[in-house]
């Protein structure tokens, strides 16, 4: 697989690439494998030399790291400053890398000891608050989405390979929804973070009428205090608000001080 | 007789999630033969309490990025059966044909990308690109099939979105799904062609007589719910599904571990089959026949044969599915359902073994409980002790160093283990 790649006649380099997990669900780096139709096109534009859920052999000379997961134990802190010592570029590859995603959920619960008794009772356990790697080391890219979106993680390494700008959208997931010509999800009495959600998604969860998680974090130019009033005006109780807007952890200030609220008013 | 060896594989390559294969043998006996899995808790069960009923399945679906599909499916089965509530006719074939398409993708991407790169004696699936180009576009061809359908039934191949209580938030096209009939007929040669790829490779000829747990139905093979039976001939209902698991805790290991009549048990294709044999639909018993896949087999590398035949078993039913769901008018996606107070438990059948959701709900549909057994937990003492029975019988017959950590390596990814799953 060490053959010349030639983009319109000339030769363009093959950066060597590594794929790594922390604590996730291992589904992001599936996503790649998960586009057929594209995949040996993709495999031929970077050179794949640490992959461990894929291949045997494993080095530690590759430039550009993407690493899928939080971090939720000391090893992995240590795993992590590893990385990004080895490589030039470290990109943080779904919602649990860049914003904690879903295993952040348990740092809700004031008492982690609980959170381990819950599950394993006194039999001891090693782990610690969920955190994104942007709490550990610098992150130089980061790609959103509980899952990634396989095109767009295409496009993005396309660019990095060809030396061109990455830009994320502003603008929210609300514009890519209204031009695909939806239903609008509160029309239907469900919540959706589509008005505040960074887009980039092509809408997919709307598009399949599920109102938005957030699983992509906040637009720019979000206007929660709107979306509230939007949810109020629906009647939508803003517990089923604060239970998307926490669930990923893009929105961790504004779900803390919602669930603050909640719980003083009950 | 092998007088000394050690292995020591530090995250086992080529399964998901992270796990040590540790053996010592000095002066021809065993010191020391391990599985350990060291994977990072995540709390899932933790995550959930508190929360209404309706994140349970969205949230539990991402404990795993292969079978999430499965996830989802069994969380939501747990609420539906703590509410009393039972789907439509069209919303169980449309679960089914999901979730058949998910074993579908799951199969292929353990036969092909992870298995058989060590019967074709390469690292990985990349050299097969220019070496075996056909045997990776059948791969392709049969996983893009299986992932496409599940992006038109489920919404989306990864974290399906259009999964709820009470059935889905919208339908496929009919037009769509017929097209999706043909491609599946089609991919029959592809899955014929795989068995006899499957059928030109040695296994490793090498059993330990095990326990094998897995769902019955009556006259049916099982994927979604049903009663629950070993081959030891334990048979239990779907809610007491805590006595067959009987989990405990071991200082080797992150996730829990499993017991039944013996010190451990397996779940996965290899216990389906074992327990379901009669049930196999014809193709895919002639290919069981062919690849000379009888039950009870004991030979924990025939799970990758049997994942094979089950491939072909959910490709014929799945065309039965679709003849069934086209022939009917569709009716309402999504049913109501009401909230009330009990405890749900939800049993599926995923790639790799038998799925338990269980929820304790209050009268409002929050969660105050939860908890979830999964298949690579109910078999890691399986692989624990298979490893030692490899060790053994490895000293014994005096295997090369190379030989017993390439073997070893085999054993474990021939249960096909999904880690970080176990552990969640």
């Amino acid at each position: 697989m060490k053959d010349e790649k030639k983009y319109l006649g000339v030769a363009v380099p093959r950066p060597r690439v590594g794929f790594f997990e922390l604590s996730s669900c291992e589904g992001c780096q599936l996503q790649l494998l998960n586009n057929e139709a594209s995949l040996l096109d993709f495999l031929g534009l970077v050179e794949i030399v640490n992959f461990r859920e894929g291949m045997k052999e494993a080095a530690d000379d590759y430039q550009i790291a993407f690493v899928e997961g939080s971090v939720t134990r000391a090893d992995e802190e240590e795993r992590l400053h590893k990385i990004r010592r080895n490589a030039d570029l470290v990109v943080a590859l779904g919602s649990c890398a860049c914003f904690g995603g879903v295993n952040q959920l348990k740092n809700r619960f004031q008492d982690q000891e609980w959170v381990k008794k819950e599950v394993y009772g006194n039999h001891p356990i090693a782990s610690q608050e969920a955190r994104p790697l942007s709490a550990f080391i610098k992150v130089d890219l980061e790609i959103y989405g509980c899952p990634i979106k396989k095109e767009e993680v295409e496009r993005i390494v396309t660019n990095l390979v060809l030396g061109k700008a990455v830009n994320h959208p502003k603008y929210p997931i609300c514009m890519e929804c209204k031009a695909k010509e939806n239903i609008c999800l509160f029309e239907l009495g469900e919540p959706c973070l589509g008005p505040i959600t960074r887009a980039g998604c092509d809408a997919w969860c709307p598009s399949n009428r599920l109102g938005c998680w957030g699983c992509r974090g906040p637009a720019p130019e979000a206007n929660i205090a709107e979306l509230k009033r939007i949810v109020a005006k629906r009647k939508i109780p803003l517990e089923r608000l604060l239970d998307r807007l926490e669930c990923f952890g893009g929105f961790a200030g504004e779900a803390g001080k919602l669930r603050l609220a909640l719980e003083a008013a009950k | 007789m092998k007088i000394s060896c050690e292995v020591d594989v530090r995250h086992l390559t080529r399964v998901e999630g992270h796990g040590n294969i540790r053996i010592s043998i000095k002066n021809g006996e065993v010191k020391e033969a391990r599985w350990e899995v060291v994977e990072t808790p995540r709390f899932f069960e933790a995550m959930l309490v508190g929360k209404l009923y309706e994140n349970a399945p969205y949230i539990s679906g991402r404990i795993c990025g292969i079978c999430s599909i499965g996830h989802t499916l069994a969380s939501i089965r747990a609420i539906e059966n703590g509410f009393g509530f039972t789907p439509s006719v069209q919303t169980a074939r449309l679960r089914l044909l999901l979730k058949h398409m998910e074993t579908l993708q799951s199969h292929i991407l353990h036969i092909y990308f992870l298995a058989a790169p060590d019967f074709l004696g390469v690292g990985s699936v990349l050299p097969l690109t220019q070496s075996h180009p056909e045997v990776v576009q059948q791969a392709l061809r049969l996983k893009m099939l299986a992932n496409d359908l599940c992006d038109e039934v489920g919404g989306r191949r990864l974290h399906p979105t259009r999964t709820v209580v009470g059935g889905f938030t919208m339908l496929p096209e009919k037009y769509t799904l017929g097209q999706f009939r043909q491609r599946l007929v089609a991919s029959l040669a592809d899955l014929a062609a795989s068995a006899a790829l499957f059928a030109s490779f040695t296994l490793p000829d090498f059993s330990r007589e095990t326990e094998f747990v897995s769902l019955r139905q009556e006259g049916a093979y099982p994927f979604i719910g049903g009663n629950l039976l070993s081959t030891d001939g334990v048979l239990k209902k779907e809610h007491e599904y805590r006595a067959m698991t009987n989990e405990y805790m071991a200082d080797y290991s992150t996730s829990k571990l499993s017991r039944l009549s013996r010190k451990s048990l397996a779940v996965g294709a290899l216990a389906r089959i074992n327990n379901n044999f009669a049930y196999l639909r014809p193709k895919a018993a002639a290919i069981a026949g062919d690849l000379g896949l009888r039950p009870i087999s004991h030979n924990p590398f025939m799970n990758t044969i049997a994942q094979l035949v089950e491939c072909v078993h959910v490709v014929e039913e799945s065309i039965v599915l679709i003849d069934e769901l086209l022939a009917a008018d569709w009716q309402e996606p999504r049913q109501l359902v009401q909230p009330r107070a009990g405890i749900g438990v939800g049993a599926v059948e995923v790639p790799r073994g038998i799925l338990y959701h269980c929820l304790h709900l209050d009268g409002d549909g929050r969660i105050e409980k939860a908890d979830c057994v999964i298949p690579t937990s109910q078999n890691h003492a399986n692989i624990y002790h298979d490893i030692e029975d490899l060790a053994l019988f490895c000293a014994e017959q005096g295997k090369s160093d190379m030989e017993i950590e390439h073997l070893a390596e085999m054993l474990v990814r021939a249960y096909d283990p999904c880690i970080s799953c176990s552990v969640h």
